[in-house]
């Protein structure tokens, strides 16, 4: 244990997602040594992000103003919506350059033992995006695991009955990989995901 | 197959410590509290990524140490594994085969198979249900490592929906809680199919290995009575009086047990949201034995159930050799038996039987207090373990 600012410092640090107490002890040290104007232009971002940086109100992504980068591109379609669980999925998706519709940035998914259930989620919000029938098809983009997967059978349930084409995303093979080296579940999922080729 | 090499860096009550192995019989032998059974429950967590003593991995590592690492190698025909796994508390463990880190942890069950035998085996027979769906859960990862996942997909979605039946009916009974059951349908549906790929397997699993406990017993208990096993479903025990009674199909299809969860579920509904449980699926099934038609628990005596309990692990060596007819992708790989103190709990007949049963097997560790322990016919390499130091002596 250290005295007072440093150990408190290293709490707060180790706060922080993927920082364990080692990690935390040690960039508290390197804050420490370091100049002050390095400290200071951290310190201003860190203020910067918190003032500055909101949610975007039609999806929930991360904005500078009341709508997102995404929402306010005119060169977008409107036909399509991505759904996913966080902003950073947004970035993860924006980065292959394959999707240029719309996304709804639902803020997790549904789980029950950590008390979240649809109200604490965005689906109110792309309830109303839906009602005017621009949007014709709706991607479930939320993550391949039991949460995510239960998120996305929930939406279906919800959205397949109002007419609008409902998919997720395909779960499969990797790019570059070996087909008897993946596991039984993944190649399952690949079966039941494949498609025709036409000659 | 065999294990060759062991090698426990801060691992229970070892700093660093290494072994050769070989095949045949190898005796650790040392007074209690040594660290004999350290040796082997490190085997064991490399075959199963759980140990056999306790449920959670901080006891694995060393007091005061950040993580432990646990080496083996082991041989299978002339295919060669070096397996490594670091264990560290409340993170992801990681693993490496053959010095090349692999995706997921779990990709290593399969490359070290072992049946392991221990006096806590006597609560298989005496025990409560929850140690014998262990038993099943261990063995259908053995004999098919790809269940894993689905075995741990079940248990969360089973965690999340308990936890939503439970908040519903807290907040029934007036108590701070959620009545929102919206999601429900969508777990039913996530339970229901994942629990029927586990019951599907189950079913198989219990009807290859019954004729294994019932050879087995005959053999350890010298043919004194007749050994059952069955696997005894929720879905048959909540099943609905009116409803015709289930065909006496012993493996049943994953989709018609899909559609009979999914039934039972529905039909359940208030008492599961009453009580906040959920009252149907495989984490309810339980596995009978039965002795000369009478159930085991309270009607055998000490000495049969000790009986039936090497009878169960016999199977599972038995089974996992010959391999479960229909799953061939991990025929003819005989396990590594271990038995962990297990003479000193027996008779001597029972241990005069035991030992022949295993002294043919491909390699065989033993523990043992004292040196007597070790019975005649498993005469062969002996380690005495000392102050958490081995050494070899024959």
């Amino acid at each position: 244990m250290y005295e007072g600012a440093v150990q408190d410092l290293i709490d707060e640090l180790g706060r922080l997602p993927g920082v364990g107490p080692k990690s935390a002890q040690r960039i508290a040290f390197h804050l420490l040594a370091a100049d002050p104007d390095e400290v200071k232009r951290l310190v201003d971002a860190l203020t910067e992000v918190k003032n500055k940086v909101r949610f975007c109100e039609r999806c929930g992504n991360v904005a500078q103003d009341e709508l997102c980068r995404v929402c306010l591109d005119p060169r977008r379609s409107d036909a399509t919506i991505c759904v996913v669980e966080e902003p950073k999925d947004v970035v993860a998706i924006e980065r292959t350059r394959e999707f240029r519709g719309r996304y709804h940035v639902l803020g997790g998914a549904i789980n029950p033992i950590a008390g979240v259930g649809p109200d604490d989620l965005r689906i109110a919000g792309l309830m109303s995006r839906l009602q005017d029938g621009t949007v014709t098809e709706v991607i479930l983009a939320t993550d391949p695991n039991v949460e995510g997967e239960a998120t996305a059978t929930y939406l279906a349930r919800l959205l397949v009955p109002m007419g609008i084409t409902v998919s997720r995303l395909a779960s499969g093979l990797p790019v570059g990989g070996d087909l008897e080296y993946a596991d039984e579940v993944t190649l399952g999922r690949a079966f039941e995901g494949r498609r025709r080729i036409s000659a | 197959m065999f294990v060759t090499y062991l090698a426990l860096t801060d691992f229970r009550s070892y700093r660093d410590v290494e072994l050769e192995l070989e095949p045949g019989v190898t005796a650790f032998v040392g007074p209690n509290g040594q660290g004999k059974t350290n040796l082997v429950e490190a085997i064991g967590y490399a075959a199963t990524l759980s140990s056999h003593r306790v449920s959670q991995d901080a006891a694995l590592v060393r007091a005061g140490a950040e993580r432990a690492l646990v080496r083996v190698r082991a041989q299978r025909g002339e295919r060669k594994a070096a397996l490594e796994i670091e264990i560290t508390p409340r993170r992801a463990n990681r693993a490496r085969i053959n010095g090349a880190p692999v995706q997921r942890v779990r990709d290593v069950l399969g490359l070290v198979r072992t049946v392991l035998f221990a006096p806590e085996d006597l609560a298989l027979v005496k025990g409560d249900p929850d140690g014998r769906r262990r038993f099943l859960d261990q063995l259908t990862v053995m004999v098919r490592p790809r269940m894993a996942g689905t075995l741990q997909d079940y248990d969360r979605v089973l965690k999340q929906r308990s936890a939503l039946l439970k908040s519903a009916s807290a907040a029934l009974k007036g108590s701070r809680g959620n009545a929102d059951l919206r999601t429900l349908d969508v777990w039913d549906a996530k339970l229901a199919a994942l629990g029927a790929q586990i019951l599907a397997v189950r079913h198989e699993l219990v009807t290859a290995l019954a004729p294994h406990v019932a050879r087995a017993y005959e053999q350890v208990s010298a043919g004194q009575g007749e050994a059952r096993i069955a696997l005894v479903s929720s879905l048959d025990r909540v099943a609905d009086d009116a409803a015709p009674p289930a065909e006496a199909d012993q493996t049943p299809s994953a989709a018609l047990l899909e559609a009979r969860l999914l039934e039972a579920m529905s039909r359940l509904r208030p008492q599961e949201i009453e009580r906040g449980v959920c009252l149907v699926g495989p984490h309810r099934d339980d596995l009978s034995l039965e002795l000369g038609g009478l159930p085991a628990k309270g009607y055998a005596s000490h000495g049969e159930s000790w009986s039936f309990a090497l009878a169960l692990r016999l199977a599972c060596y038995q089974l996992m050799t010959t391999g479960v007819p229909g799953w061939d992708e991990y025929q003819d790989s005989e396990p590594i038996l271990v038995l962990d103190d297990v003479f000193a709990e027996l008779d001597t007949g029972r241990r005069d039987r035991l030992a022949r049963l295993v002294a043919g097997a491909g390699q065989v560790l033993i523990t043992a207090a004292v040196p007597g322990d070790v019975p005649e016919e498993l005469e062969g390499a002996r380690v005495d373990v000392m102050g958490g130091q081995v050494r070899r002596v024959r």
